[in-house]
């Protein structure tokens, strides 16, 4: 990419941030047609929390994922191919077909499976960076999660260990204000997540999630701290999560005022209107991300449909590191 | 060759294996604290003075640091982690069972997760949560070995098989079995010492021991039950009675090929098993036996379907013991054979 800030850069994050919306966009139709097997959770207004983060880190770090990981997994890096070819149960797929939707993930590209068990993510990531660190490696794990995952023991646990040890972790909350249905002020009194940070002596920051370059810039300070030994910290990302929980959710538990008042912060049309008003792209160039994007998308489904499915052989392969003799 | 318990060949064994691979490291409660414990039962004192950069002691986390022990092993390290009891396992199953165990699985096989997890098991006069065995509750979990040594040679070289292994290994340890003497020596221990050789060895994590060969009836224990299994042999061969006694010690995978030609041997199986019978290891055992050789007389000797009770007497009750053992062997060998 080009360098951060400049014209190329900022028309990147943008086009990475369209990306995800085509494939999530696309992802619900081929669910809604009865197209595609298993279940989905999508993250359509929540796309600048994945790029802001994953552009801030380097190829050879680490982030680790939600059951919501599409678009974290084409922020890292992922192709649509591959990850369409996992939800199509395809053999072609990142995961062989063996993880589907909630479990996307390539190692190769610093993307652990998604961990689907809420704040599962969260000792892992901690145990990834203690090797970074035991290793004297500088490389960093970015851990998301969200706001529902702070209620669980593992979120204690794993950033309390994190903290007493330096480890370079970069916990990053993406606060979509509900768990599954339930809205973040019904399970915690005090719902300014980043406020946890000081109990447990770290950095802690709430930023705009829906602003791209926001969250790059805390995360750029983030990954620096870690490499410099000063980590762990703790990011919570305000952010709005457009579409249900999984498939078949209405949403009716999300106030109407509310869903307008997000909307009108589209992570995407933030940054498009600011570059539109900034003259560094017009609508027109943005339409044409878009269409390009959804060619791409439209490419790559063709070819998911065609994809070999796993063979029955597969059943109990990889199932341990040198397969015992049958 | 020197004489050792169990406490001390593991020991030697994590000193060993941390000396030859760097990657190796231990996780756990109350380990590495000068002054301490070496953990609940003295199986790490002392290596923090050794290998002070690698002996990491962790908050009372039992789910934190078994994920953190899970992520530093697909980061390519070897973590040996420990619980001070069993019984905690349940706090920390998530990460085992849901990260450790499957994660190579799930991504299609591109992560590893070469660990070593250690857990004291067995009654041992601490009431309901601090004695209960745990090997039912892991033995289904595919994509998780685990074994069960009853001696202290059989200790030390399935430590460092599990070290070395690729996967992660679940090793059970019996309170009754780490020794007679020293700090924590329990009442009623039985004498679990081996000569253990200087040279390095293994011992294979998918092998049961035939510990004394016999034709009439074949018994099968672990860990305490090992022991168990072997006296009610000797004690049924002064009846006239010829038993085969086998250390099962690999319990995920079972080792097949040896409970199975022992019990198409003798046509008599009995399993001896400290926990619930309800559920436990033993019926798993019996089942694929009896579907393996139809006709096979099975019997099995476990604990009552209670929690781990605490008065003396009542524990002695829950416990197997060899009076019991030896009853339902005389018992299939009285009906015959069918």
């Amino acid at each position: 990419m080009s360098a951060p800030f400049d014209n190329g850069w900022r028309l990147e994050l943008l086009d990475r941030m369209i990306r995800i919306r085509e494939f999530e966009e696309g992802v619900r139709f081929l669910f809604l047609e009865g197209a595609m097997p298993g279940t989905i959770h999508q993250c359509q207004g929540q796309e600048a929390t994945a790029v802001g983060v994953c552009v801030a880190l380097r190829e050879d770090d680490f982030i680790t994922s939600t059951f919501r990981g599409h678009g974290h997994a084409i922020a890292k890096g992922l192709s649509e191919q591959e990850l369409l070819d996992e939800l199509f149960g395809a053999s072609t797929g990142c995961c062989k077909g063996k993880g589907g939707s909630m479990h996307v993930g390539n190692m190769s590209k610093g993307m652990v499976p998604g961990i689907a068990i809420v704040g599962g993510g969260i000792p892992l990531a901690a145990g990834m960076a203690l090797a970074f660190k035991m290793q004297k490696s500088d490389q960093v794990v970015a851990c998301f999660f969200g706001d529902g995952a702070v209620a669980e023991g593992a979120f204690h646990e794993g950033v309390n260990m994190a903290a007493i040890w330096r480890l370079p972790t970069i916990f990053v909350c993406e606060n979509n204000l509900y768990g599954a249905s339930t809205r973040i002020d019904l399970v915690m009194k005090n719902s300014r997540v980043a406020d946890r940070a000081a109990q447990y002596g770290i950095a802690g920051e709430t930023v705009d999630g829906n602003d791209v370059e926001a969250v790059y810039a805390a995360t750029e300070v983030a990954a620096a701290r870690c490499r410099a030994g000063d980590g762990p910290v703790l990011l919570e990302l305000l952010t709005y999560r457009q579409t249900g929980h999984s498939r078949r959710d209405p949403r009716l538990y999300q106030p109407e005022a509310e869903k307008k008042e997000w909307a009108a912060r589209d992570p995407i049309e933030v940054l498009s209107t600011r570059l539109q008003a900034e003259g560094v792209a017009d609508k027109a160039e943005i339409e044409e991300m878009r269409a390009r994007a959804a060619k791409r998308f439209a490419e790559a489904v063709d070819r998911a449909r065609a994809a070999p499915q796993p063979s029955i052989d597969d059943l109990g392969t990889d199932l341990f590191a040198e397969e015992p003799a049958p | 060759m020197k004489r050792q318990g169990i406490a001390e060949a593991l020991r030697d064994a994590i000193a060993e294996e941390m000396e030859r691979d760097l990657r190796v490291f231990c996780l756990g409660e109350d380990i590495g604290v000068p002054g301490g414990w070496g953990g609940a039962f003295t199986v790490t004192l002392g290596l923090e003075k050794r290998f002070p950069d690698r002996v990491i002691n962790t908050p009372i986390a039992e789910l934190g640091f078994f994920g953190v022990a899970t992520g530093a092993a697909m980061m390519g390290l070897r973590p040996i982690v420990d619980v001070q009891y069993g019984d905690f396992l349940f706090l920390a199953s998530d990460q085992i069972i849901n990260n450790a165990a499957k994660l190579r699985y799930m991504s299609g096989g591109q992560i590893r997760t070469p660990m070593v997890m250690r857990a004291p098991v067995g009654a041992t006069g601490r009431g309901s949560q601090h004695a209960q065995n745990m090997e039912r509750y892991f033995v289904g979990v595919p994509g998780l070995k685990v074994v069960a040594p009853s001696n202290a040679y059989d200790a030390k070289g399935l430590l460092k098989a599990a070290v070395r292994d690729d996967n992660p290994v679940m090793i059970f340890e019996h309170k009754l079995l780490y020794g007679s003497k020293g700090a924590r020596a329990e009442p009623g221990a039985i004498d679990a010492t081996s000569d253990i050789p200087d040279g390095d060895y293994v011992v294979s994590l998918d092998k049961a021991a035939v510990i004394r060969t016999g034709s009439q009836v074949s018994i099968l224990g672990w860990l305490l039950t090992a022991h168990l299994a072997l006296q009610a042999a000797k004690q049924l061969a002064s009846e006239g009675l010829d038993a085969e006694a086998i250390d099962v010690r690999a319990l995920a995978p079972l080792d097949w090929p040896t409970i199975e030609a022992s019990a198409r041997k003798s046509g008599r199986v009995v399993i001896v098993e400290e926990g619930p019978k309800t559920g436990g290891v033993a019926a798993e055992i019996a089942a694929s036996l009896c579907e393996r050789l139809p006709g096979l007389r099975v019997a099995r000797v476990a604990s009552a379907d209670v929690p781990v009770p605490f008065s003396p007497p009542l524990e002695n009750a829950y416990r197997p013991d060899v009076a019991r053992v030896v009853a339902a062997a005389r018992s299939l060998c009285v009906t015959g054979r069918s």
